[in-house]
């Protein structure tokens, strides 16, 4: 597979604390890779270790199959946890020195503030001091600054934590954008559901260590335990019943319906399919609700998670 | 190297325009000037009061002695009654009475002074050798020794210095060293300390406002330091060109609203130094001019960018090492402590003996080397000297920045932790 980034083998200690123990991670070209974790995981300092802000102890880093090298961070964008601006520099100025500081040429950078700065409709912003500005105004000064370079990849840090709604939402489709025009995004969260809306691949980081990894639908297979929800009618509900538990494993299961159903949570053997209960099923009773039950990246996590403790 | 640029720019920049800068750039000179004007004010309206002293003589030996000064006006009142006189004298509210009583035996009893409040030691000392001066001569004159004659016997000495190369020089010459000494050591000490306060405010500024991260995932830290430290200095060296000038402009344009030719001041002065030969004047001003002003110059320079950076990255270290300027207390006083160290060797040892053991070994201690150095340069310096303090001074700067600059890469993203010493020697393992 084609990897634009490779974290192999990676450890990092702080004194006698274990922040990553032996990480691996391969964020393939042009996908959404989320880093999940619980807070304390690792994300962070992972993050940071590709972004050569800290050095790990052992493993390498590669960027484009090459070892990662001081000049590669022109080619990423990065997004911190913790992100603030110059409280007194203006908006305009301080955009402008940081592409430059990302390799940018003066009139380069720019060119392309004015482009974004139109696109988000903050053009009127260029002279304002940030400490004139609201907290989410300084929030899309921030992204437009992360994209502007138009980096490989980009790295984003609890991206949703720190924004308000209307920008979540905003990055949210402006990640999807930059995907699509070939950027890789790299990002940590500790919120699953926007893995399910975004992510393509997904890793999963508990107690430094890697719990799993993989495509996001991969993984999805592999946990789901062949079960269905079931909602019908039958005129002996409590024969059917009792026959059902003779042949599968049954549950209880909540659903929202408008007929006043058997609502059951079924669970097969690994070697039946859906056809087999629905062919036991469909001359028993009238089947108005039939879903496989897809395990959400939130039960995977507490899923994983307890198993390993 | 490129990023470094940026950052240097971005930082003087930033310095140069803020407003407390850009008005204590412009008003201290002002305060510095109108404090002179007040200064001189105040003297000039001191000198002008004339203190007038009653005289009250029984043994009438001493009226011809009591001469009238620019300052001093003396009134005999030894024709009227001791009552009456006294009472005068605060009727009129006169400084104050000298009584000097007369013992039966024809000997001067014990001189009191009457007034108001206590008089000041000039007039006391005044009063006392006017009198002792009289008696004394009566004394001699009772013993049948020649006044003239011993007057005519006593010889003045004037001891005339020169260097062993046969340059003449004052007995200024060392007040004159002392002074340029001083003044370029005890400037260096408070640019160091302003502008390295300056360099703590801003890491801790980054700090707070959480830009930190984003910089440093575009440039090394070392560099962000190392950019401030630069940026900063630069702003120093504004500062000080701006107030050199100022200061120049101002003084012209003040001594000449006010009409007061400096030229002339300086003569008065002169005739008041007494009877400063003509010679002596020149001396003076040869004294000046030999001094080694040019290397003065050029090791305030040297000796400013080496002790502010050695300085400058300690207080970088401690910005990075706290969460806000509160906390930076406790690391503050093994910072000032060598400076102010400096700063008393300097104006003690080194003015006692510019070349002894102590005034030596601390121009060649890093921390306070700066500051004694500078002081000790117009005495003259061995180049072997200079070239071991220099040596020392920038072996230590690499050693303190890579030092520094580990506590600093760590620090700046360490929020929250309690910052101590064990803390910070542990960042350096990191």
């Amino acid at each position: 597979m084609d990897n634009l980034l490779v974290a192999e083998n990676i450890y990092k200690t702080f004194g006698n604390y274990t922040a990553l123990n032996n990480v691996s991670i391969n964020v393939p070209r042009a996908s959404v890779f989320g880093l999940l974790g619980p807070n304390g995981a690792g994300k962070t300092t992972l993050l940071r270790i590709i972004n050569q802000i800290t050095m790990p102890d052992r493993g390498t880093i590669y960027l484009d199959n090459k070892p990662l090298h001081p000049d590669d961070i022109q080619h990423i964008g990065y997004l911190p946890e913790e992100r603030g601006l110059y409280k007194s520099m203006k908006v305009g100025e301080q955009a402008l020195y940081l592409a430059q500081l990302k390799g940018l040429s003066k009139a380069e950078a720019k060119q392309r503030l004015e482009y974004w700065f139109e696109k988000l409709e903050i053009s009127g912003w260029w002279n304002k001091k940030i400490q004139e500005l609201s907290k989410g105004m300084a929030q899309k000064v921030q992204f437009v600054i992360t994209v502007l370079h138009k980096p490989k990849l980009l790295i984003f840090d609890e991206p949703f934590s720190g924004f308000d709604p209307v920008n979540a939402r905003l990055i949210k489709r402006e990640i999807l954008q930059l995907k699509e025009e070939g950027a890789t995004i790299l990002f940590s969260t500790h919120r699953m559901e926007s893995v399910e809306e975004l992510c393509d691949y997904m890793a999963l980081i508990h107690k430094s260590k890697k719990l799993l990894d993989g495509r996001v639908s991969d993984i999805k297979k592999e946990y789901k335990s062949n079960t269905f929800e079931v909602g019908m009618e039958a005129k002996n509900e409590p024969a059917l019943l009792a026959e059902l538990q003779q042949k599968f494993i049954v549950g209880n299961a909540t659903f929202k319906s408008i007929h006043t159903d058997l609502k059951l949570r079924i669970q097969l053997q690994e070697n039946e399919s859906a056809n087999h209960l629905l062919e036991f099923l469909i001359n028993r009773a009238q089947i108005n609700h039939f879903v496989e039950v897809i395990p959400s990246v939130n039960d995977i996590f507490i899923q994983t998670v307890t198993r390993d403790a | 190297m490129r990023n470094l640029k940026l950052i240097i720019r971005r930082e003087y920049l930033a310095r140069v325009r803020n407003k407390t800068f850009i008005i204590m750039t412009f008003l201290s000179p002002l305060i510095l000037v109108g404090m002179f004007m007040l200064v001189g004010y105040l003297s000039m309206l001191n000198s002008s009061e004339q203190q007038i002293i009653g005289l009250y003589d029984e043994t009438g030996i001493f009226s011809s002695d009591f001469k009238d000064g620019r300052q001093v006006q003396y009134l005999d009142f030894s024709n009227l009654s001791f009552e009456k006189a006294l009472v005068k004298v605060r009727e009129q509210e006169y400084y104050g009475l000298i009584y000097i009583p007369e013992k039966e035996n024809g000997d001067v009893g014990q001189i009191q002074f009457f007034g108001l409040e206590p008089p000041g030691l000039g007039t006391v000392q005044t009063v006392e050798k006017t009198i002792s001066d009289r008696l004394t001569k009566r004394e001699l004159m009772l013993r049948g020794i020649d006044i003239s004659a011993m007057e005519a016997a006593e010889v003045k000495v004037d001891v005339e210095i020169q260097n062993f190369s046969g340059q003449r020089t004052s007995k200024m010459s060392n007040y004159i060293k002392m002074i340029f000494g001083g003044i370029a050591g005890y400037l260096l000490m408070m640019f160091i300390i302003i502008y390295g306060n300056m360099v703590m405010r801003s890491v801790i500024e980054e700090k707070t406002n959480r830009i930190i991260e984003i910089i440093v995932s575009s440039v090394k830290p070392i560099h962000l330091m190392l950019g401030k430290v630069l940026g900063t200095s630069l702003a120093g060296l504004t500062q000080f060109s701006i107030w050199v000038i100022l200061g120049a402009v101002l003084l012209w344009i003040t001594s000449f609203t006010l009409g007061i030719d400096i030229l002339s001041t300086q003569k008065e002065q002169m005739e008041m130094m007494g009877q400063m030969a003509q010679s002596d004047l020149s001396l003076f001003l040869a004294d000046v001019y030999n001094l080694p002003l040019l290397s003065l110059f050029v090791f305030f320079v040297i000796y400013f960018l080496g002790g502010y950076f050695l300085y400058s990255s300690i207080y970088a270290a401690i910005g990075a090492a706290v969460d806000s300027e509160t906390d930076t207390q406790q690391f503050m006083f093994p910072v000032i402590f060598p400076l102010m160290l400096g700063i008393y060797v300097g104006f003690f040892a080194v003015i006692e003996n510019p070349h002894g053991t102590i005034s030596t070994i601390f121009s060649m201690i890093p921390l306070t080397s700066p500051i004694v150095m500078l002081m000790r340069i117009p005495f003259g310096v061995p180049w072997y000297e200079l070239l071991i303090s220099l040596s020392l001074l920038l072996i230590t700067n690499l050693g303190v920045i890579w030092l520094a600059s580990k506590i600093y890469r760590v620090g700046i993203l360490m929020y929250g932790k309690k910052a101590t010493y064990k803390e910070l020697f542990k960042w350096l393992k990191y």
